[in-house]
C-alpha cells in the first residue's frame, strides 16, 4: 500500500535551474511523500514542467539538490533513474505496435519475451485496451494513446511516475473520465504520482497536495482545500478558482484594514435589499449589473460602492431568496467574516 | 421567386470562367495536369521506350548498319560477353560503396543539424550542404582532379606530414589503388561520394526532423542508454530517409559517365559504355541493351526501398 516509506519520494532543496539569464526554477524546495498524488500547478512558463524534467533527469539543476527516495540524483542520467514519465504529446514510438510500446522498458531490461508479453497484456487490461496489442499507435484515438503512454510508464513499476499535462490534448468529457481513471489507477498501483497541469480544476480534484508555481517559485503548497480556502497570495487566490480581490475602500469596508483580501464568489450571499444582516457578517449593498447563466449556477456581477463583486449562486429550484435576479435590481450582500481572507502581495 | 434575378447582373467572361472552374474541380485539375503529363508521357517515357525497343534491333556485321527487325541477337551478344558483365558489376559495386559511404557521412551531419544546431547554425549548414550544387558539376570534378593528382594537395599534404608511405600503401592495394589517387578507383569513389552527398543529407535531415524530441527522451526515460535509443528508436525512424537518399546516390552513381571518365582508371563504367556505344561505336542496339541494365537494377532497388518505407519520408 502507499505511504509506507517515511523517506520522501522526491525532495527538492533550494533547487534552481537557469537558462541563460532566465531563472526557470528559482530556489524551490519541497517534499513529496511516498504514495502521494502531488500536483504542480501554474501558468505556462512558471517552472512546473522544468521541475518535472529535473526529476526525470532531462535537465540538471544549476544549483541545489534533488533526492529521489533519499538518494541524491545529481549527475544520474534519465535511463538510470527509477522514475518514468508520461509525456504531454504521449511520445509513443510510431514504428512499434501498442504492445511493443508498452513492453519497451522491459525489452531494454532484457526481461524474457514470455514474461514481457504477459505483463504487457496485464497492463493493457488495466487501461482497458485488451486486444489492442498488435495495433499501431496511429490507429488509436487520442484518449487511447494517452492510456498506452501511461501503461508504458507503469509497466516498469517505477517508484515515482511523472505526468506532464497528460490530459491537455483531450476534449472535456474525455478529460473528466480520464481524471477519475488516473486517480483510481494511482490508488491501485500505489505509486507516487507527480502531476503537472495548468488546469486548476484538475489539480484540485485529483491531488492529495498541490504546489502553485509562479515565476519559477512556489507560492503555496497544501491540500486542495487549504489552497482554495486559504490562498496565501493574490496570485494563488486568482489562479486557483475565481476570486474577488478587495483593495482600497472595499478592503477597508469589508475586511476592516487597508490590506488586500480575497473572497470566493460562492461565499457571498445575496439577500433582499431590506433583509436583516445576521450577526458576525460583513455586508454591503449594491445592484445587479450582469447575470450570466451557467447551468448549475449563475454568475452575477454586483455593482457596489468602490467596485464590483462577482457572486456565484447555485440555481436551486425555487431559489432560497425572494429577490428577483434581474439587471438593475437592488440587493444586499452578506459574507461571513472568516471567508474574507487577507492575502499577501504577489511577486 | 425568380432564381435568375438572384444572380449578380454584371459578370465578365473571366468571372464566368472562374465560376465554371470553381464548380468543376476535376476540369481544373485536368487542365493543370495536362501539359506536364503530356511532357512526361509522350516526350520522356515515349523516347525511353523507343530506346528500349532499339535493343531488339541489331547491327549488321558487314555493313555496320542497324537492322530494324525484331531479334534477340543484340541481347545474346550482350549476355555472352564477360567484359560487359565486368562493366555492370564494377558500376554496381561502385554505386553500392558510394551509397554506403554517403549514408555513413550524412547521418552524423544530419543528426547534428536537426538535434543540436541552433537556428542560425542550421541555416549555415543547409547553405553549406546546398552551395556546391549551385556551381558547375564539371568545375567541381576538375577541381577534384587537381586535388587528387600526384602533384596535388592531398599528396603534398601527406608528404608534409611524412605520411607519404601511408598514401603509397593505400594506392598499392590492388583493385582500388593506382598510380595516383586521380587515376584510381579510390579517387573515383571519393569524388562520387563528394558530389552526391547532399542528395543523401537532405532526405535524412527531413526524416530526422519528423522524429519528435520527446520520443528520444521517452526512450531514455524508459531505461534505454543512448546507444540503445539510437538503435531502437532513432535509426528505425530515420531509416526511410536513408533509403530515400540512397535512391539518389545509387542511381546517380550507376548512370554517371563524366566522373569516371575524368577521374579513375580507363576501364569503363555503365554510363561511359553507353556513351561510347551510341557515339563513336555507333552501336545503338547495344547501347540500348546497356541502358536497360540500370533501369532493371533500379527497378529492383526501388521495389525493395518501397518495402522499407522509403517513400513515406519524401
Amino acid at each position: 500500500m502507499a505511504g509506507t516509506d517515511p523517506t520522501p519520494a522526491v525532495s527538492f532543496l533550494e533547487v534552481s535551474r537557469r537558462f541563460g539569464e532566465v531563472r526557470a526554477v528559482d530556489k524551490v524546495s519541497f517534499d513529496v511523500a511516498d504514495g502521494e498524488f502531488f500536483s504542480m500547478l501554474g501558468p505556462s512558463g512558471s517552472g512546473k514542467t522544468t521541475c518535472l524534467r529535473l526529476i526525470a533527469g532531462f535537465e540538471q539543476p544549476s544549483s541545489g539538490h534533488i533526492k529521489v527516495h533519499g538518494v541524491n540524483v545529481e549527475g544520474v542520467p534519465p535511463y538510470e533513474r527509477d522514475v518514468n514519465t508520461v509525456f504531454q504529446d504521449y511520445a509513443l514510438f510510431p514504428h512499434m505496435s501498442v504492445g511493443q510500446n508498452v513492453e519497451y522498458g522491459l525489452m531494454i531490461r532484457k526481461v524474457p519475451k514470455a514474461e514481457r508479453r504477459k505483463r504487457s497484456e496485464e497492463m493493457l487490461a488495466l487501461i482497458k485496451l485488451d486486444g489492442m496489442y498488435a495495433r499501431k499507435p496511429s490507429q488509436l484515438s487520442g484518449g487511447q494513446r494517452q492510456r498506452v503512454a501511461l501503461a508504458r510508464a507503469l509497466i516498469n513499476r517505477p517508484r515515482v511516475l511523472l505526468l506532464d499535462e497528460p490530459l491537455g490534448a483531450l476534449d472535456l468529457k474525455l478529460r473528466e473520465s480520464m481524471q477519475n481513471e488516473l486517480k483510481s489507477i494511482q490508488r491501485q498501483v500505489g505509486i507516487t504520482f507527480i502531476y503537472v497541469t495548468h488546469d486548476q480544476g484538475e489539480a484540485l480534484s485529483m491531488s492529495d497536495r498541490l504546489a502553485v508555481f509562479n515565476h519559477g517559485r512556489i507560492e503555496q503548497i497544501g491540500s486542495p482545500s487549504e489552497v482554495y480556502d486559504h490562498p496565501s497570495s493574490q496570485f494563488v487566490a486568482s489562479f486557483v478558482g475565481q476570486t474577488n480581490l478587495l483593495e482600497g475602500y472595499l478592503a477597508q469596508r469589508l475586511g476592516g484594514f487597508p490590506a488586500t483580501y480575497a473572497v470566493r464568489p460562492e461565499r457571498i450571499r445575496i439577500l433582499a435589499p431590506d433583509a436583516e444582516v445576521p450577526a458576525g457578517m460583513a455586508t454591503i449593498d449594491g445592484r445587479i449589473d450582469t447575470v450570466t447563466y451557467l447551468g448549475a449556477a449563475s454568475r452575477l456581477e454586483i455593482e457596489v460602492d468602490g467596485g464590483r463583486l462577482m457572486v456565484v449562486e447555485q440555481n436551486l429550484e425555487g431559489g432560497t431568496m425572494s429577490t428577483d435576479r434581474h439587471v438593475g435590481a437592488p440587493v444586499r450582500l452578506v459574507i461571513e467574516r472568516r471567508h474574507i481572507q487577507a492575502v499577501a502581495e504577489s511577486m | 421567386m425568380n432564381e435568375a434575378a438572384a444572380l449578380p447582373a454584371m459578370r465578365s467572361p473571366l468571372q464566368r470562367l472562374s465560376s465554371v472552374l470553381y464548380l468543376r474541380p476535376a476540369l481544373l485539375l485536368f487542365l493543370l495536369l495536362m501539359p506536364p503529363l503530356l511532357w512526361l508521357g509522350v516526350i520522356y517515357l515515349g523516347s525511353l521506350f523507343t530506346l528500349l525497343a532499339h535493343s531488339f534491333f541489331f547491327l549488321d556485321e558487314f555493313s555496320g548498319v542497324m537492322v530494324r527487325e525484331f531479334s534477340l541477337v543484340t541481347w545474346r551478344q550482350f549476355l555472352v560477353n564477360p567484359a560487359n558483365w565486368d562493366v555492370v558489376i564494377r558500376s554496381a559495386v561502385m554505386a553500392v560503396s558510394v551509397t554506403l559511404a554517403s549514408a555513413l557521412i550524412a547521418f552524423p551531419i544530419a543528426y547534428y543539424m536537426v538535434r543540436f544546431a541552433g537556428l542560425k547554425l542550421k541555416a549555415m549548414l543547409y547553405l553549406g550542404v546546398m552551395l556546391p550544387l549551385w556551381s558547375s558539376y564539371l568545375v567541381r570534378v576538375y577541381a577534384w582532379k587537381l586535388i587528387l593528382a600526384k602533384e596535388g594537395i592531398v599528396n603534398w599534404f601527406a608528404n608534409t606530414l611524412a605520411l607519404g608511405w601511408l598514401l603509397e600503401a593505400i594506392l598499392d592495394i590492388p583493385d582500388i589503388g593506382g598510380p595516383s589517387l586521380s587515376t584510381s578507383y579510390l579517387g573515383t569513389f571519393i569524388v562520387f561520394t563528394y558530389i552526391w552527398l547532399p542528395f543523401m543529407i537532405l532526405p535524412v535531415v527531413a526524416a530526422l526532423e519528423r522524429v519528435p524530441g520527446s520520443v528520444i527522451e521517452a526512450s531514455g526515460d524508459l531505461g534505454a542508454n543512448p546507444g540503445q535509443t539510437f538503435r531502437k528508436v532513432i535509426l528505425p525512424l530515420a531509416f526511410p530517409g536513408v533509403v530515400a537518399g540512397s535512391i539518389f546516390t545509387f542511381s546517380l552513381t550507376l548512370g554517371d559517365y563524366i566522373i569516371p571518365s575524368i577521374i579513375g582508371k580507363s576501364t569503363p563504367f555503365l554510363g561511359e559504355t553507353v556513351y561510347r556505344l551510341q557515339g563513336t561505336a555507333g552501336n545503338i542496339p547495344m547501347a540500348a541493351a546497356f541502358t536497360v541494365v540500370p533501369i532493371v537494377i533500379m527497378g529492383i532497388y526501388l521495389s525493395l526501398a518501397k518495402r522499407l518505407g522509403a517513400f513515406d519520408a519524401l
